[in-house]
């Protein structure tokens, strides 16, 4: 059974705050593979195209045949512990801090053999699932996990490490008014989430949304609006210490293409969508890596929504795709930045949301406001770094992983 | 003449007169005027550092400014409006100086305004006024006082869900207004126009009758409670832009103390 984290006490205001370390980064470029899988969340190794071999460690040819040509394929998780042992010492700063550490050995259900962390509810004998995680430098390590785990198993120390999970963590959600912050703030508070900061930006514009957040129990709506640098810079300067998850809400978007739309409506969807990214990023996320190792309520994740027309426009939404192709790219900046302290840089790609008046003429599947906060929520407790939520998402970004220049046909060149 | 700007000179040094600041302070956090979202908006205030004696510029700070022309307290020019856009010299640019100084009444509407978001200025109120005060002089500034600019956050707007609810002036009042002449409307509310205005016929009649003429607005002012009804000079020179609509400014009037 799983101790249960305990809601972590007020800071000891005498103590210094433990500096982020890392456990081992370097891999070869086959083994990042391992990391790509882990960031969606899925469970994947190296399939050999030739011979349909599956193979761990990742390697650059085919332990059978010594072919090049290796697939990431998703495979069966199921595995069996073979044998466990107990680290007790370790020259790494990352594991001396954390011994002991349980390893054991997994003979995998697809064949492979393989060695990795194991879950505190697992031992010898028993029948596992495997599952790809990024620890905290970011790399894709494997876990075996109970079948059915108990209801505490996230608050396994170990797995909680590759989680960015909100129980007993602070979440600060950029703009309140939009359309999935309510849904958002409730699924948080139910996964346990300790404080729901929400940014109020133009509180001089009244909004009847605002009611629904009133009165509710451990949410603050402060002033907040990601085109002013000097209300981030605010805001940060009050909170930006008990921000454990930042959740981008903030969106802006006005239908159009490029040659006949308002470069108006165009700077503003950079304004908020980009700059207000940045913004954002600039003003909290340096004092959330300087925290990333901070306790039990460290901070985790910076995520971002955006439209999934980041990866591939739709030409009638011309200048708003450009602002979320712009986003996604800071995203994948920023990611590459916090790799030194282990905060998580995660982007949830969502389609048209039911409800925006701005994707109202479009036909379904459209994708709803608790929808995208069930995936978000879970994605944070699963630790993803890239997370889609509708089928329309979940298309264009399978398509897009395929074959981006084939979507790019698909989407404006006549596909049907 | 030169005598006669010495006394002036003279009586704000020694306290005999005074400066009263009619600006609201320019804030990222000051409403704007909110259209259908479907058109284009007014830009909020924004200010980005440049430097602040820091490694962008070791010793000196500065920002970039973003603003619309009608951003914060501000001077619409006749172009500003469609019937206005054919008036000579109807750019910000164009106008000529010396209306950018001139003298102002205020007709006080507070009462009704602490009563009626919707209170409106009609012909009524303004003959009353002239009644007391005397008719208004031709080429004087005509403000709207109705304290307005004390409200604060979401009040200021006053928006429900069939638009905004401030006072402002009804048509006839604004063609009474061209028929003394004067050379602008100035108001405390986000528009010269009341809340409702787009309601009148002509909709927003303040824009639409005193550009048309030719006429000069000024919106977003504070501190009318601090003029004189009549007898105060007026002091709104918009900042030269190359055919501009309006500007934000600066507003000051000259008081007796």
């Amino acid at each position: 059974m799983t101790t249960p984290l305990t809601r972590p006490s007020k800071k000891d205001p005498q103590k210094r705050t433990l500096v982020p370390v890392l456990p081992p980064v370097a891999r070869s470029r086959a083994a990042l593979g391992l990391g790509v899988m882990a960031a969606q969340g899925r469970f994947g190794l190296q399939v050999c195209k030739d011979c349909q071999a599956i193979q761990y460690p990742p390697r650059d040819a085919c332990l059978k045949c010594l072919s090049a040509d290796l697939v990431w394929q998703d495979v069966a998780s199921e595995g069996t512990i073979m044998a466990e042992t107990t680290i007790r010492v370790s020259p790494e700063p990352y594991f001396r801090e954390r011994m002991p550490w349980r390893m054991g050995a997994v003979q995998l259900a697809a064949g492979p053999t393989v060695n990795c962390h194991l879950h505190g509810e697992v031992g010898r004998g028993d029948t596992v699932r495997m599952a790809l995680k990024l620890d905290k430098a970011g790399q894709g390590v494997l876990i075996a996990l109970p079948l059915k785990g108990s209801d505490l198993m996230q608050d396994d120390l170990v797995l909680r490490a590759m989680s960015s999970d909100p129980k007993h963590r602070r979440v600060l959600i950029s703009d309140a008014r939009s359309p999935v912050a309510l849904a958002l703030t409730q699924a948080l508070l139910k996964a346990g989430a300790a404080h729901v900061f929400l940014g109020e930006p133009e509180a001089w514009l009244a909004w009847p949304e605002r009611a629904a957040f009133e009165g509710l129990v451990n949410v603050s709506i402060l002033p907040l609006d990601v085109t002013d640098a000097s209300s981030v810079t605010k805001l940060a300067a009050e909170i930006g210490g008990k921000v454990d998850i930042l959740i981008n809400t903030a969106s802006y978007v006005r239908p159009g293409g490029i040659m006949g739309n308002d470069t108006n409506f165009a700077t503003k969807s950079f304004e908020v969508n980009t700059i207000g990214l940045m913004r954002l990023a600039q003003g909290f996320a340096p004092g959330m890596t300087g925290r990333a190792q901070d306790d039990t309520n460290s901070a985790v994740a910076f995520v971002n929504i955006l439209s999934v027309r980041a990866l591939s426009p739709d030409a009638n939404y011309g200048a708003f795709g450009a602002s979320q192709a712009a986003a996604h790219s800071i995203s994948q900046s920023l990611r590459a930045e916090f790799r030194t302290s282990g905060l998580r840089m995660m982007n949830v790609y969502i389609g048209p949301i039911e409800g925006d008046a701005w994707f109202q003429p479009l036909p379904p599947p459209k994708v709803t406001p608790n929808a995208i906060a069930r995936t978000l929520v879970s994605a944070l407790v699963d630790g993803l770094e890239e997370a889609t939520c509708g089928d329309i998402a979940r298309d264009v970004y399978a398509r897009w992983r395929a074959d981006a220049l084939l979507l790019e046909r698909e989407m404006t060149g006549g596909g049907s | 003449m030169s005598a006669l700007i010495s006394n002036v000179a003279e009586a704000l040094a020694s306290g005999a007169a005074r400066i009263v600041d009619l600006t609201h302070t320019l804030d990222p956090d000051f409403p704007v005027i909110i259209l259908p979202p479907e058109f284009g908006q007014c830009a909020r205030f924004r200010m980005e550092e440049v430097s602040a004696y820091d490694h962008r510029g070791p010793a000196w700070k500065w920002h970039n400014l973003t603003l619309n022309e009608h951003t914060g307290t501000h001077f619409d020019a006749p172009s500003h409006w469609v019937s206005g856009k054919d008036v000579p010299n109807g750019d910000v640019d164009e106008i000529d100086p010396s209306v950018f100084v001139g003298p102002v009444v205020v007709i006080d509407c507070s009462a009704g305004a602490a009563k009626d978001d919707d209170f409106e200025l009609t012909p009524a109120v303004i003959e009353a006024w002239e009644v007391e005060h005397g008719t208004i002089s031709a080429d004087a500034w005509v403000l709207m006082r109705t304290d307005w600019s004390k409200r604060r956050g979401a009040e200021y707007l006053n928006m429900a869900e069939d638009g905004p609810h401030s006072p402002g002036p009804t048509p006839a009042a604004i063609e009474l207004l061209l028929k003394r002449d004067i050379r602008g409307f100035g108001t405390e509310t986000v528009g010269t126009d009341a809340g409702q205005g787009s309601h009148y016929v002509p909709p927003y009649p303040a824009h639409y009758l005193l550009h048309g003429a030719g006429k000069f607005g000024l919106q977003c002012l504070c501190n009318l409670d601090l003029l004189p009804a009549t007898g105060a000079l007026l002091i709104a020179p918009p900042l030269k832009i190359k055919g501009g609509t309006g500007s934000p400014l600066r507003v000051l009037a000259m008081v007796m103390s």
